[in-house]
This record gives structure tokens, C-alpha cells and sequence, in this order.
């Protein structure tokens, strides 16, 4: 059920419309940055991109930030949320449930196609974004062989490589916390679209608790409280602090959910 | 096949299906009937493990359904309420995907897979049908392709809901001559439908359902047999009727309803008497009689307060 799952993934335009325009995002941004030459004041504007024009290697990191807030998370939450209301709303989940497909089963292929898709979407931004980096924006600054890190001091190739790999990793797992809301509400609706846009619901919500002061008590165990944390990864000395505790705020999100999506589906009536 | 014991369900306290009691013997063409809204559909939904009952018990090829469900549906082949396909795929990749899906054991090897797609393609008439994907299908050939998934695995048993749905009178003859064929080959068919001349051409037993409940389960032979009454059409009509003086009891036209005398005797009496027989048969009950004796309006007819 798995490969099957994958192959309706990677058969279907729209999986590659949606990396395509991911990745077209940040190529649009770093052809102004490089044609202007004016990137936002540090602090301003998404993570990373002012340091960028010094550096296009670290554009692949500039490349997520972009797409992280909104984009990110919208192509995953359509794909999770369509899961099993996708299904139920072409008909199709009677036909797979009495092939028969036991309803658990059904649930993780779905969740494995979800995941493999947010890798996708991930790897494929940062490796459209180097490319982009190092053609469009190149080293500008003379003399700058090596990588530079937020704080400062350089950075081998080899570091880099681990770091990017934590960060698309890191990422990936704050992803799979939108996906966990839209699959959930997915098994509970025979509108994917209703899921899709539910978990974006959840995602805004939590964004905009996040910069509510008067939130603050609950404001660590939102899900997007550490989505930014992987920019501590780019420090020298990494700041693990709140990586560790974004891994863990995550992982009791998805946890919850998922256990919720599965008790969901496996009692409820097919009635599409 | 299927055996159900005080089978209920209720949604949010309406009762859907009412304690019914189901038997489907190895071999049977069994129809189950009734009006739109009685139940027919989540009875099937149940069956098939997609439904959940409130309470009863279900028998699908002797494992207890749902918890056992997994192990009799292999040997299943369903149409639930319309057929479904990946609108954007081809027949033969929905057909692949759908064998794929299966548990381990029980889908078959890419060359196999490959023979058996065009099988029964063929068999349902879509041998033709090339790459076009499904979304560009007629309803008919939607129906077609829908049968074809359910004919896939060699079923012993055949669970259709209106399979007929949306084709020609040519295409209806050819299910029914499929089904036919398959049930020679030794596959039990149950077939859920709304349409009596479907089923009283296909069917050797049915069961028919009136708001939520099974009101009858008898042989198609039972449902067919002779009234005791005789139906003839006559040449002259006025001098039949003075001839079985009281023994008419309905005439309209030329068309007459005897009682109380065999149809041999009663053809004998009139040529004897000089009144030219047009017609003369034993009455039969028929399925139409039956169930419309048995059922009440369908839950879609809503009338207003008088």
C-alpha cells in the first residue's frame, strides 16, 4: 500500500506543481536581491536574507526562510489534508477499504506519502536555492572563501553540509506537525479542502498567539513557537537550546493528532 | 455467504436498518430489493465492513464481520453506490493500482496482473479502451470499469448495488448475461437494486426491504407461482361472461379473469360454445405484486400536511 501510495503521489502534476512554484518563490527573490543589490536591514524581512548578499551559499537556509512562514505549510497541509478526504470524496476509500485495505494500513501509507512529499518540497527548495545562491547572487565579497556563519566566524563545507542537512531535517519535523493537524481533520471530513485550509487555520492561530504577549503561558506549547529555531544551527557555538525543545513541542503535537486521526478513522462510518 | 442476526443501525437515533435477519446460500442470485431509502445500501455498507452496526451480528463467508472482515474480502467483489476511479488515470492503472493495494497473498504479479486487467476489460466490454483517463468516461463506462474492479480477484461472491446503473438496454443485457455466466462458474451474486425487472430476470431468491426492515425472503419460484386464477382475452367478451356465468371476477376489454376453472377446461367450454380464444394463461403473482403489497412509499416521496 505503500508504493502504491507513492506512486499516486509522484504520478499526480500537481506534487510537482506545487515543489516547482516552492522553488520559484526564493529564484524570484534572489534575482531581485542579486539585480538591486539591496537586501533588508539585519533583523528585518525573513531569516537569513541579509546575510545572504554577502554569501550565496547560505541561500539554500535564505530559500526555506522564505517559503517557511506560508508557502511551506500550505503545500503540505493540501497534500496531508487531501489524505483520506481526498479518497472519501471521488468515492474512491470504499473501493480501497473493501480491496481490502485495513484502515491502520491506509493511515500510515498515507502519513509515508506525506512525509516523502514534505522531504521533497524541503530538499528541492535548498537545492534549487544553492544553485540559485551561487549563480544568480555568487561570492560577492572578495577574499570570502569561507562560509560565515550568523555569528560570525567561518564555517567548512563540511559543517555546512551537516548543519543544512539538521536545518532541512529540523524543518521537516515542524512540517509534519501542520501535516498531523490536516490529516486528522482529513479523516474526519470528506472535504479535503476543508482540511487542508483547517490546519491552515491552526497554523495562523498559532502565529498569532505566538506574538501575543498575553498568551505567554501557553505560548511555548504552541506549534509554531520554535519553527525558527533551525536559525540556531547556523550560530557558533549551535544554540540547541530551543531546537531540543521545538523537537519536543512538535513531537507531542503530532503524536496527539496522529493518535487522534487514528482512532478517528478506525471507528468511524464510511457513509461516501 | 452472508448471514446477519437482528442486524441494526441508527443513525443519531433514527433507526436505518431494523433487526433484520439476512441468509445468502452458496450459488444464489440473490436480489435484494426495496425502495429508495430503506435501508438497502447501509445494509451493504455493513456487509462489507464500512459501516459499523449498532448491534446484530454479520457472517461474510463465515468470519465475523468487521472484526474478522479483512479475511472474507479477498474473495469479494463489490459495487457500493456508484462506481469511483482516479479521474486523472487510465482504466488499466486504476485496475493496477487497485490490485496493488491489496494485501500481501492476495494481488498478483505484474505479468499476471497485466493478462487479468485485459480479461476483464474484455469481459466488460472496455477492451478498447486504450490510455484515456477515466475522467473523460461515459457514466457507462464508468459502470463498465466499476464491475471490472469488482470481477478483478475471481470473487466467490459478487456484492453489486445497481449495477446496471446508467447503461443502455444493450449493455444491461450484457451484464445480466455476464452475471449469468459467472454464477454457472459458481460465484454468488447479490444484487441490491430498486429496478424489479432486474432482478426478477436475474434473481432465483429475494429479500425486500421496507423502511429499515426485511419484509419478505422467498425463492423467486414462490413469488412466481400460479394465482389459481385464469387470465383470457376473448373474442366476444358478452357471450363469456353469460357462458362462466359468476366465475368472472374482473373484466376490462376483452380481457378476462376467471376463477375456479383450470385453464384447459375453461378453453374447452368457450371454442365448445363458439367463442374465439385469443388468450388464455394461468395468472401468476408477480414481483411487482409482491413487493408493492409489502412496501410503502420510498423515503424520498415527502408529502405536505393535507
Amino acid at each position: 500500500m505503500i508504493a502504491v501510495e507513492l506512486r499516486k503521489l509522484f504520478r499526480r502534476p500537481r506534487t510537482w506543481i506545487s515543489v516547482f512554484l516552492l522553488c520559484l518563490l526564493p529564484t524570484i527573490v534572489a534575482v531581485f536581491l542579486a539585480v538591486s543589490g539591496v537586501g533588508p536591514r539585519p533583523g528585518e524581512g525573513p531569516a537569513f536574507l541579509s546575510a545572504v548578499l554577502s554569501n550565496g551559499r547560505l541561500y539554500p537556509a535564505a530559500a526555506l526562510g522564505i517559503v517557511l512562514p506560508v508557502f511551506l505549510p500550505l503545500a503540505v497541509a493540501v497534500v496531508a489534508g487531501e489524505s483520506i478526504a481526498g479518497e472519501a470524496s471521488i468515492g474512491m476509500l470504499r473501493y480501497l477499504l473493501v480491496r481490502p485495505v485495513a484502515r491502520t494500513r491506509l493511515l500510515i501509507a498515507k502519513l509515508i506519502a506525506v512525509i516523502v512529499y514534505t522531504l521533497l518540497a524541503v530538499v528541492a527548495v535548498a537545492v534549487s536555492g544553492l544553485a540559485v545562491g551561487i549563480l544568480v547572487i555568487g561570492e560577492q565579497e572578495a577574499g570570502a572563501a569561507a562560509t560565515i556563519t550568523v555569528s560570525g566566524t567561518p564555517l567548512s563545507t563540511g559543517q555546512l553540509l551537516i548543519r543544512a542537512g539538521l536545518m532541512m531535517g529540523y524543518i521537516g519535523w515542524s512540517m509534519l506537525g501542520v501535516a498531523s493537524v490536516a490529516l486528522f481533520l482529513s479523516t474526519v471530513t470528506t472535504s479535503a479542502l476543508g482540511a487542508a485550509l483547517g490546519g491552515i487555520a491552526v497554523l495562523v492561530g498559532s502565529t498569532v498567539l505566538v506574538g501575543l504577549d498575553a498568551a505567554s503561558s501557553v505560548n511555548d506549547w504552541l506549534p509554531t513557537r520554535y519553527w525558527l529555531a533551525w536559525v540556531d544551527l547556523f550560530r557558533d557555538p549551535i544554540l540547541w537550546h530551543d531546537i531540543e525543545r521545538g523537537l519536543l513541542v512538535q513531537a507531542l503535537w503530532i503524536v496527539v493528532l496522529l493518535a487522534m486521526a487514528w482512532a478517528a478513522f478506525t471507528s468511524r462510518d464510511v457513509n461516501s | 455467504m452472508i448471514v446477519t442476526r437482528a442486524l441494526s443501525k441508527s443513525f443519531g437515533g433514527v433507526l436505518a436498518v431494523d433487526s433484520i435477519d439476512l441468509d445468502v446460500q452458496e450459488g444464489e442470485r440473490y436480489g435484494f430489493l426495496g425502495p429508495n431509502g430503506s435501508g438497502k445500501t447501509t445494509t451493504v455498507r455493513m456487509l462489507l465492513g464500512l459501516v459499523f452496526a449498532t448491534s446484530g451480528e454479520i457472517e461474510l463467508l463465515g468470519r465475523e464481520v468487521p472484526r474478522r472482515v479483512g479475511e472474507a474480502l479477498p474473495d469479494v467483489g463489490a459495487l457500493v453506490e456508484g462506481p469511483a476511479a482516479y479521474p486523472h488515470l487510465s482504466a488499466r492503472t486504476n485496475l493496477d493500482l487497485l490490485d496493488a493495494a491489496g494485501p500481501r497473498g492476495t494481488r498478483m504479479s505484474g505479468r499476471a496482473r497485466r493478462t487479468r486487467i485485459d480479461e476483464v476489460l474484455d469481459q466488460v466490454g472496455l477492451g478498447g479502451v486504450g490510455r484515456k483517463p477515466v475522467g473523460a468516461y461515459s457514466l457507462g463506462m464508468r459502470q463498465r470499469l466499476g464491475l471490472a474492479a469488482a470481477l478483478f480477484g475471481r470473487p466467490r461472491l459478487l456484492v453489486l448495488d445497481e449495477p446496471t446503473n446508467g447503461l443502455d438496454p444493450q449493455g444491461i443485457q450484457e451484464v445480466r448475461q455476464l452475471l449469468l455466466q459467472l454464477n454457472r462458474g459458481g460465484t454468488t451474486v447479490f444484487l441490491s437494486s430498486h429496478l424489479l425487472a432486474e432482478v426478477e430476470q436475474l434473481c432465483t431468491r429475494v429479500g425486500v426491504m421496507d423502511r429499515g426492515r426485511l419484509v419478505a425472503q422467498v425463492a423467486m419460484d414462490e413469488v412466481r407461482r400460479p394465482t389459481g386464477r385464469a387470465v383470457i382475452r376473448v373474442g366476444d367478451p358478452g357471450a363469456a361472461l353469460a357462458l362462466l356465468d359468476g366465475r368472472v371476477a374482473e373484466r376490462s376489454g376483452d380481457q378476462l379473469i376467471v376463477t375456479d376453472v383450470p385453464v384447459e377446461e375453461l378453453t374447452r367450454r368457450l371454442v365448445g360454445a363458439g367463442i374465439a380464444v385469443l388468450e388464455a394463461v394461468p395468472e401468476r403473482n408477480s414481483l411487482e405484486s409482491l413487493v408493492l403489497a409489502l412496501t410503502g412509499p420510498g423515503s424520498d416521496r415527502v408529502d405536505g400536511p393535507r
